[in-house]
């Protein structure tokens, strides 16, 4: 028994669906004129936007997958990344080994980190993200008392441009010239003019086939189904706990790679600063690209890139032009970020009680005919 | 059938009680291979704990275990846990559904049991790198598909099945269970009323399923409330009442008014009857439903109609899952609800609890912690508290009521007065709710309703878990709130008999609709009859 729509209701619905991006390709709309970019910029400046980010963004699908919702614990993995990059650059590594070995240092450091999160995330039930969010917070105290007290005093580091005039702690801004664009930059073409990173594009390709060969493995079954029904999955014997924790190292290891694969793009290091926003901007261009805290996919993830990005690239700039100010822009990008997350969560509330409702009508409807 | 063969299950001597609680005494049966046991019983006669005992469950062994022993081919055995019955070859196909919504029927059937192809990761990572084998999964699912020989599509995705479906795939989840180096096939089967949620056609194509695999050696527990299925379907019945079991007899010759008789005719004492005559052609309808639907999950109602006059008491029974406790949550507008309702002539609007409440209606929850009570605060506040809110009882005014204070001593009074007249047993009127026993707060929260002095109260399951003294004591105090101060009531129970002590007609509800409507005083089991979805030949005698 289901209910019959008419055309105008299935497009409202459709447009109930997909509200985000639907909003976002509005903004585009009015800001790409406005900003006065040519084509040929907004292109290649949004496949370095892809190549960038698509990694660390990728990375949030497998919680979802469990039902974890969004994992703002990636920011635990982005701190792994940065501690083996600062260690690298100390050590003077440069280029593809440079970058390899911050990988190999990040992995043990996000699994810890991941496992202990993880454990966490499993006594908080269903306030994962909220959970994850304030866990970032406080690991954020940690890192900076590891990195600013302990790096330089109890661990060595021996680079004075590393290393606080004062002779421990790191200094706040990190130059990785030594790896920077390295990925980048090892195999590129021209299209139009237009540079095209392809090693970095294999590597994301490479990490989207994982993950869609991930869902079709027994994991990745379990994940599946403990993310439907925890309490069914545990009837059937699937360790319910178990696998939501791996789930979550999974997502942390992916998000150091990401971090690392991110910052040889940019060729500096926010010591402070680069970790804790990368967790906001990935959630909040995954839910652009309409994804929904139960419900992400890759299409999600390269269409929230494209259209999130396109609003950082020209919003500034659209923001000078409206009215002389190019701070507009940088405001509205922080005030949108959080603006698309707050929308995106209620929404999926909202959907829910709707499609509650929708079972209300068809037993009502059901009603009318046999009257 | 052999007599001298050993049984597949033996059950001897099983006792259990919770916390002195006796819920199962002396509980003795046998059942052979391929035999179809139909299990009768009001709900609370100990059906599901017996299979509980049977399955191993946790809640049994946290309870501290049962008496008793229980034997399958011979062998005693105990089960830790419903895992190693599965093993041992006992299959559960539960009353709720526990399938996961967005997979596909074969998905579910084989969860965490999969084939599996292997990958070489699985060397580093474990056996659970490896990746499904969708095409032998099909395979298993398909083949115990058709032994149920039904048409369910194996790659349909459970969200969009006909509940009809689910239910055949919870089955053929139990019969894809089929021998391995570690477990058994499937031997016995526990169905726990499958048919309830069926169309008639589909729960014609499962009783064919059944009678099929028994031919095939499986033995199956059939619980039902249908019983003429149960006539239909079975070998043996087997009929429980109040923890044990009342009548063993082969199905042949039995008829439907003998099983019914023998669930529900218990001994007429354990409830002081209090007939009266309700003069009902002098007192006008105070409430009507017509064509009430009430979304509530487990218990939806369909187009219920139903008038209750001024100052009687109406029952509401019926098994569980059939609809009766959807219509007073449906009415409060504590669930989605449609249809129309008319109160002293005003129609309410749905959906909205204040103005259920403004019209001067009551509810007491079957739900005493989660809606009834405060649990964390004293019981001046829980009793206080919704006349407080609805009818700013209890408070004085200041400024031409800009400011509203609350009245401590006026609380106070009243609720020691209620205290007092409904014997809660308490250490004083600041205790919290939460420490008081199950019988006490129920009665808290019959005050609760009262204090709002309500015109028309619902009330839900008042018994349920609590003793049979305080059973009695909220039963009277109910029947003498309705004489004293002439408000209507409806309560629903699942317990017929307490319906029959106190109401002064019951309506039976049966697959969301109103099946019956029977004086009280009628025999019960005319009721038990209505109950299973049986016509009597009375129904039309209580509807004025």
């Amino acid at each position: 028994m289901t209910l019959h729509m008419t055309k105008t209701q299935k497009v409202l619905r459709f447009m109930g669906n997909n509200t985000v991006p639907i909003l976002f390709l509005i903004i585009c709309a009015f800001g790409i004129p406005l900003s006065g970019y040519s084509a040929n910029y907004l292109v290649s400046e949004v496949i370095v936007r892809i190549a960038r980010n698509s990694f660390l963004i990728v990375s949030l699908l497998i919680p979802i997958l469990a039902g974890m919702g969004l994992n703002f614990g990636m920011t635990l993995g982005a701190m792994a990344g940065q501690i083996g990059l600062i260690f690298i650059s100390d050590w003077g590594i440069a280029g593809i080994p440079g970058m390899l070995l911050a990988m190999i240092i990040s992995t043990p450091i996000s699994i810890l980190l991941g496992w202990w999160c993880g454990k966490i995330l499993n006594l908080a039930k269903g306030r994962e993200m909220v959970t994850s969010y304030i866990i970032g917070f406080f690991m954020n105290g940690i890192y900076q008392m590891i990195v600013l007290y302990g790096m330089g005093a109890i661990i060595p580091i021996r680079s004075n441009a590393l290393v606080l005039p004062r002779g421990y702690g790191i200094r706040n801004t990190v130059n990785l010239i030594g790896i920077r664009k390295s990925l980048d930059n090892l195999l590129t073409i021209r299209l139009f003019g237009i540079p095209i990173p392809l090693v970095t594009f294999a590597v994301i390709a490479l990490l989207c086939l994982f993950v869609l060969w991930f869902k079709k493995t027994k994991l990745g079954q379990d994940m599946r189904a403990v993310g439907q029904d925890m309490e069914v999955a545990r009837a059937a014997g699937i360790r319910v706990e178990h696998t939501r924790i791996i789930s979550i190292i999974i997502s942390t290891v992916f998000a150091g790679y990401g971090m690392i694969l991110y910052l040889q793009n940019i060729g500096t290091l926010n010591t402070y600063n680069s970790h804790m926003q990368i967790g906001m901007f990935s959630v909040a261009a995954l839910l652009v690209g309409g994804a929904t805290v139960a419900k992400a996919n890759i299409r999600n993830v390269f269409l929230g890139v494209i259209l999130f990005h396109l609003m950082f690239i020209v919003s500034p700039m659209a923001g000078k032009n409206l009215i002389g100010q190019a701070q507009l822009g940088e405001y509205f990008r922080v005030f949108v970020s959080y603006g698309v997350i707050t929308i995106s969560l209620v929404l999926y509330e909202v959907r829910k009680k709707r499609d509650r409702g929708l079972a209300g009508l068809v037993l009502a409807a059901e009603q009318e005919e046999t009257v | 059938m052999n007599e001298n063969e050993v049984p597949l299950l033996e059950m001897k001597h099983i006792s259990k009680d919770f916390f002195g609680n006796q819920v199962l005494s002396d509980i003795n049966f046998a059942l052979k291979k391929g035999e179809i046991l139909g299990l009768v019983g009001e709900n609370g006669a100990g059906k599901s704990t017996l299979m509980k005992i049977l399955f191993g469950m946790d809640e049994i062994h946290q309870t501290g275990g049962y008496g008793g022993d229980v034997l399958i081919n011979g062998q005693k055995v105990q089960f830790a846990s419903p895992i190693d019955a599965l093993a041992a070859g006992i299959g559960m196909v539960h009353q709720e559904f526990s399938l996961l919504p967005d997979f596909t029927a074969t998905e579910n059937i084989l969860l965490n049991r999969e084939p599996l192809k292997y990958t070489w990761l699985s060397e580093v990572f474990g056996e659970r790198m490896n990746i499904l084998d969708r095409s032998e999964m099909e395979e298993i699912s398909k083949r115990a598909i058709a032994r149920l020989n039904v048409p369910l599509d194996a790659e349909m995705v459970v969200s969009q099945m006909p509940v009809g479906h689910k239910q055949f795939t919870e089955i053929a989840r139990e019969l894809s269970k089929e021998s391995t180096s570690v477990t058994e096939g499937i031997k016995l089967l526990v169905l726990d009323e499958p048919t309830a949620v069926l169309s008639e056609q589909e729960a014609d194509s499962l009783l064919h399923a059944m009678r099929k695999l028994s031919e095939t050696g499986i033995a199956i527990i059939f619980i039902t409330h249908r019983l003429q299925e149960i006539l239909d379907v079975c070998d043996t019945i087997m009929v429980m009442r109040d923890g044990k079991i009342i009548k063993t007899v082969p199905a042949e010759g039995v008829v439907i008014t003998d099983i019914a008789r023998w669930m529900v005719g218990r001994d007429v004492n354990t409830a002081q009857r209090q007939a009266r005559d309700f003069d009902y052609a002098n007192k006008p309808v105070i409430l009507s439903m017509e064509n009430l639907w009430v979304d509530m999950p487990g218990e939806v109602v369909r187009n219920v109609n139903l008038n209750v006059h001024q100052g009687e008491i109406l029952g509401i029974g019926g098994m569980a899952g059939q609809g009766k406790l959807g219509i007073p949550n449906g009415a409060m507008g504590l669930f989605p609800a449609g249809g129309k309702i008319t109160f002293e002539g005003k129609q309410i609007d749905l959906n909205n609890p204040r103005n259920f409440l403004n019209a001067g209606m009551a509810f007491v929850s079957e739900d005493r912690r989660g809606v009834g009570l405060l649990l964390d605060e004293t019981l001046e506040w829980n009793i206080s508290f919704t006349a407080m809110q609805v009818q700013e009882k209890y408070l004085k005014k200041y400024l031409g009521g800009a400011i509203k204070w609350r009245d401590q001593d006026a609380i106070e009074a009243e609720t020691s007065n209620y205290v007092k007249q409904m014997e809660i047993r308490c250490t004083s009127t600041k205790q919290k709710a939460k420490e008081l026993s199950g019988g006490n707060q129920q009665k808290v929260c019959l005050a609760k309703a009262f204090a709002v002095a309500p015109k028309l109260l619902f009330v839900s399951e008042p018994t349920r878990g609590i003793d049979i003294g305080a059973k009695s004591l909220v039963l009277k105090a109910l029947r003498k709130y309705n004489e004293e101060s002439g408000t209507t009531i409806i309560m629903i129970s699942s317990e017929l008999e307490e319906l029959r002590a106190i109401c002064d007609r019951i309506a039976i509800i049966s697959d969301g609709k109103v099946f019956g409507i029977l004086p009280a005083t009628t025999d019960s089991a005319q009721f038990g009859l209505l109950m299973v979805g049986q016509t009597s030949a009375l129904q039309e005698g209580g509807s004025v």
